[in-house]
Parts: structure tokens; sequence; C-alpha cells
């Protein structure tokens, strides 16, 4: 007799295997062979994910982890300008995932060295080498994340970054697109040593497919920020994985954008391992028609202490879907933890979708944990309210949608980027009334 | 300046729900009218049916302001047009600045009217001095609408908005409900600053002492959806001393 979990894990093995059957590592190094060879091994032992996982049941994987990826039109780029052209910041740029040195700064800032995966895979880059893949395998358990391995496995570029001060200027990771069917891979690690300080932002649509995982280990008392806006281009597709590990009082703050997209899966598998660590992980995400946005995250409280906060606002509208799938795990040692959750989605119309599963495990007697999940549409006496002082509705829905986002907007700590991204919300919700 | 003729009203949800029973009312430029009456007697929806609330179908009859056709309006063109509702109960709205909400307000109005609209800085001069003369705390300004305002700063927050937005057609909703002796009397200084021969209010509350500080020229009477009857300001007194059944049963 086959038992359905055996047949399961049969038919993801099967999967795993076909798709990587025609696939040969990229070249590099003895260090990074041996990190790939582990996670191609892994893989093929948990298998490709598939609609029937539990941990998939609202976002079907078939279009990430098919062979082939879907096309993806190309968004006429004069549209909407790239994020962050006001901030002082170190540029690295890669079009369909290719690193572009032309459009790049020079890759060299006060208290960081940096370097490109492609490069480092060939030397013996030692802080690289103990860092790449770990925090990834590490994150395997207790739920496996499959796509992250076939990332680890077969990435043949990214960027490498160590900090051991204060970076003088923030480094931008800018994603261009210029090929309509390119499936991209990019593995960047982060390693911050004690009391460094750094700013890290993403933009850009990346590719028809965009397998991105960033690793990030957080010292003792130093503080990473990263911000990130996944926009424009409507038929691509995403699936990112965010590793992070937490030393004693350091802090973590990660903010995503999101709009547009035909399937965009954001994982974040973050890991307080010191006392006194902070991470806060939020998200606002704004989608109309054919557009599924999914948020995975999971926080493991491993030490006392420590505070943890998760704020996803989701505006969905004309059959958009959202999804949040949030978890707060505190272990037996991690008295004191102060953990708080909010997932929302504000739905424009009838149509549009918000699936939610907040998850609270807790092992340690001494906590505080809260979560709380909504999905509902404008309120109708504010929106009257409004209205009856003159502001024309379409006005004063705006004023509404805004204010909703708000909560997670203010996650954001530094205000200018914060005002940026704000604005960019509010260009596309005039592009997108009825 | 509001007229008023034959209005009937019932709920959109419900049609066996009939809430305004041909109310006629004729307010005219200058003058304060007081609208009192039991609970339920419709006075409230009179002020939600005027500003254009969801949720009330108009049967019959019609309300124009300055000869223009309120009913055939959306709420924030009836506001352009003139008209204020003071909200019985103002609404909550985290998210959204005090100051960016008036702000925004005064602007679509002004777009409205085709006047050119007032920079930031000239409207947080205008707030400013509006704001110094209801005791407003400049701080106050900046929390989100309502948000853990006191009753009080509630009501007078609405006041600052009808100062603000320089209505011709003021209609208070139970101004003084939760309203302590001091507070009504500030809000009520708010209200009679802004008295004069352009302007019109209307005045709805259950109880007279409101009228002690915002004296009516005339004041009705409202049961079961319509004015039962019509006085001056001695109709109140009436009510304060007898209560309202007396006055029910006389009709």
């Amino acid at each position: 007799m086959v038992f359905p979990r055996q047949k399961l894990l049969a038919q993801k093995r099967e999967a795993a295997e076909a798709r990587l059957a025609p696939l040969t590592l990229p070249q590099g190094g003895k260090w990074i062979t041996a990190a790939r060879e582990d996670a191609r091994a892994r893989l093929a032992a948990t298998g490709l994910p598939v609609k029937r996982d539990e941990y998939w049941k609202y976002t079907d994987p078939a279009s990430l982890t098919a062979a082939q990826a879907p096309e993806a039109a190309l968004y006429e780029a004069d549209r909407d300008a790239m994020a962050f052209a006001d901030t002082e910041r170190l540029k690295i740029v890669f079009v369909d995932g290719v690193f572009d040195p032309a459009a790049s700064d020079e890759l060299a800032l006060d208290g960081v060295e940096i370097a490109l995966l492609s490069d480092a895979a060939q030397a013996d880059l030692h802080w690289a080498r103990d860092l790449y893949g770990a925090l990834e395998a590490d994150g395997q358990t207790p739920v496996e994340r499959p796509l992250a391995a076939f990332n680890t496995a077969h990435a043949a570029e990214g960027v490498l970054i160590r900090a051991t001060g204060k970076a003088a200027r923030p480094i931008s990771l800018v994603y261009r697109r210029r090929d309509a069917g390119a499936d991209v891979l990019l593995h960047h690690v982060l390693k911050l040593e004690p009391g460094a300080e750094l700013t890290v932002l993403e933009d850009g649509p990346a590719a028809a497919r965009f397998n991105q995982v960033m690793e990030a280990d957080i010292a003792d008392g130093a503080t990473l920020h990263h911000i990130r806006v996944q926009g424009r281009d409507h038929e691509r597709r995403t699936v990112a994985h965010l590793f992070a590990r937490l030393g004693a009082e350091s802090v973590f703050k990660s903010f995503t954008l999101t709009a547009n997209g035909a399937m965009v899966r954001n994982e974040a598998v973050i890991r307080l391992n010191g006392k006194g660590g902070v991470a806060h992980i939020a998200g606002t995400t704004v989608g109309d028609g054919a557009f599924h946005h999914d948020d995975t995250v999971f926080i493991t409280h491993a030490a006392p202490g420590c505070e943890s906060r998760q704020v996803f606002k989701k505006v969905l509208r004309h059959g958009a879907v959202g999804v949040f799938q949030g978890k707060i795990l505190v272990e037996q040692p991690a008295q004191l933890t102060d953990g708080y959750q909010i997932s929302q989605a504000l739905l424009l119309d009838e149509n549009a979708q918000f699936l939610a599963k907040p998850e609270l495990e807790i092992y340690a007697d001494d906590v505080k944990c809260s979560h709380g999940s909504t999905s509902g549409e404008i309120d109708p006496v504010s929106l009257f309210y409004l209205r009856a002082r003159g502001i024309p509705e379409a006005e004063a829905k705006l004023l509404l949608v805004l204010a909703f986002l708000a909560e997670a907007l203010d996650e954001i700590e530094d205000p200018d980027l914060a005002e940026e991204l704000r604005g960019r919300i509010e260009n596309w919700l005039r592009r997108h009334t009825d | 300046m509001l007229e008023i003729k034959n209005l009937h009203a019932e709920l959109e949800e419900d049609s066996e729900v009939r809430i305004l029973h041909g109310v006629n009312l004729h307010v005219k430029a200058g003058e304060v009218h007081a609208i009192m009456g039991p609970n339920g007697s419709g006075k409230s929806t009179l002020g939600y049916v005027l500003s254009g609330r969801d949720g009330y179908e108009v049967t019959e009859g019609s309300a124009t302001l300055e000869g223009a056709d309120l009913l055939e309006m959306e709420p924030e063109e009836r506001a352009a047009a003139g008209l204020f509702l003071a909200f019985q109960y103002p609404v909550e709205i985290p998210g959204v600045g005090n100051m960016t909400f008036m702000r925004t307000a005064v602007n679509a109005q002004r777009k409205a009217r085709g006047q050119e609209e007032l920079s930031a800085g000239d409207f947080l001069k205008l707030v400013r001095a509006k704001a110094k003369d209801l005791k407003i705390e400049p701080e106050m300004l900046k929390r989100p609408v309502n948000v853990g305002f006191s009753g009080g700063e509630k009501k007078r927050n609405e006041i600052l908005q009808m100062a603000l937005l320089e209505p011709k057609m003021c209609v208070l909703d139970e101004t003084d409900s939760g309203l302590d002796v001091d507070a009504m009397k500030l809000v009520s200084d708010g209200v009679n600053a802004l008295r004069d021969a352009g302007r019109a209010f209307l005045v709805i509350t259950h109880y007279q002492r409101l009228l002690n500080h915002i004296k009516p020229d005339v004041v009705h009477i409202m049961s079961e959806g319509r004015i039962i009857r019509t006085g001056g300001p001695e109709l109140a007194l009436e009510v304060e001393e007898q209560g309202y059944s007396h006055i029910l049963e006389a009709v």
C-alpha cells in the first residue's frame, strides 16, 4: 500500500529530477561547487513544491518550477522611473541577471567589501565560503524551501557584501530587463560584522522569472536596513527568499513594496539568535487584475528579550489575490519575547481575494505575542465624512487607501525613502482607478 | 437659503421603514433655526438626507439650496455648493492627518468653485488663526483625524472645519451631545462667531440648553418624520419645562 505522504514525496522528487536533469552546475572553484552540490542533493531529497504541498496551498508553484519560464512583456520603461534616483548610493546593476559594469558604480565603499559571486566563486573568499548556502540550508527546517535550494545550486551570479563598519552610502541593487523571456537566478550574501551598519536597496522587475536568495548574517550590535521595490512589469514572476540570522542587540528592518506581477512569492526566514535582537519585516502590496502575491514569513525567537514585528498590508482589486502565511515560533529559551504580527487586506471590489494563515507557536512562558488579520472594504462612514467636506469620491478613496497602508509604510525608518515609496504608491493608485 | 418641501424618505434597505413623512422647512439667509424632538423623530436623518449619505431613498418632495437641487448632487457637490453638516459622531480616520484632511477639503471646494487652491503656507496661517479661537492645540492638528480626541475636541474640530470651509448653510447635528458646560460655551462661541447675514444655521438638538448659547430665530418641533409645531425661542423653553409628550399630545 502506498501512503499519500509517500506518494506526494515521490511526485515532488520526480519533479525535481526532471527539472535538474538537463542542468549542469555553474563553473566555480572547489568551495562553491561543494556548496552547490550539497544544495542540489538537498533538493533531490525534498523534491520541488507542488500544488498539494501544505505550504503551497494558496499559491500554485507550477509557473515557478516549470522548466521553461513563461514570457513576460516588457513594460514601457519611461512610464515609471526606477526608484531611489534621489538617494546617494552605490549602484550595482544587473540586466537580465547579468552584471552590467558600465551602468554600475565602482564596487568600492568605505566600511564595506563587495565582490561578485562569479568572481568570488573562482577565489577563496573565506567569509563567503562559510556563509554561502549556510543560512539557506538552516532555513530548510522545520519547513522546506526547495526553490531556495535550487537557487543555491544553480545561481551563477549575485553580490557578496561584508560590512565591517558603517557603510558610507546605501548599496543599491538595480535589476533591469531587456529580454522578454529571461529566467534569472541571483544569490546575494550579506555579512555584517559586530557593530556594522548597512542599508541595501533593491529595485526593478529583474526578469520574466526571477528566483532570488538573499542570506544576511547580522552579528552582535550590527544594523541592516533593507528596502525592496518589486514593480512594474505585469507578467513577471518572482520567488524571493530572505534568510537572516541576528546576533545580540542587532537590528534588521526589511520593507518590500510590490506593485504588479503575475506571481510573486516573497519568503522571509528570520532567526533571532542573540539576546535583545530586533527584526521588523514589513510590506505593502498593490495589485490590480491578474496578480498573485504571497508573503510567507517565519520568525524564530531563539534567544530572550528579542522583538519581532510583521506588518503586511495589501490593496487588491479586479481579481487580484493576496496571500499571507506568517509564523512566530518562540523557542523555550526565548523568554520576554515581544512578537507582533498584523496582516490586512483592503479589497476594492468583490472579486479580489485575501487568504491568510497567521500562526503562533510558543514554548516559553513569559512572552508577549499578538497577531491579527483582517480583510475588508473601504469604510463607507469614513468615505461619507470626507465627501461631506467636499473631497471628491476618488480623492477620498485615495486618502483612505493611503491611510490603510500607513502602518506598514511607517516601518520604513528613513523619512525620505518612506516619502518616495508613498509617492510611488499614490501614483500607482491614481493610474488604477475605475 | 434652504427650502425643503414635502420631503419623504425611507431606508434604502427596507422601504417599510419610512423616516421622513413630508418635511416642510424654509430657512432664510442670516437666520438660525432649531429643530427639536424626541429620539427617533427623524431629526438626524434630515441632516443625513440633506448632505447625501447613502442608505436613504427620497420618495417625494424637494430640497434646494439657493435654488439648486441638493438631492441631485453628490455629497461633495453639496459641500461645494455651501452645505455643511457638523456630525453628531465625528468619524475617526487613522492614517489621515487632520491638517492634510482639512487642506484637501478646503482646496477641493475652492477648486470646485473655480478658485485658486491655497498653498501649504497660506493654509497653515489660516488654520492656526482659526484653531486658536477655538482653543485647539496645534498638536491636535498633527494627529490623525479625530483619533484619540475627547468628545469636546471632536466637536471643536467640527466647528474648526466649518470655520475653514465657510459654508452658507450649516447643519449642526446634536453638536451639544457629550459636551460639558465649558466645552459647550467654546463650541457655541465658535458658531456665533460665524453668524452673519449671508449664512444660515439649522441646529438639531434634544435639549434647550444649547439654545441658551446659540439663540435661534425659529424653533421647530419634529415628531414621526414631520415638523408638527413651529414657533419662536419660547417654544424651546416650553419643551424644557413640560417635555415633549405634552407638546405631542396637544397637536
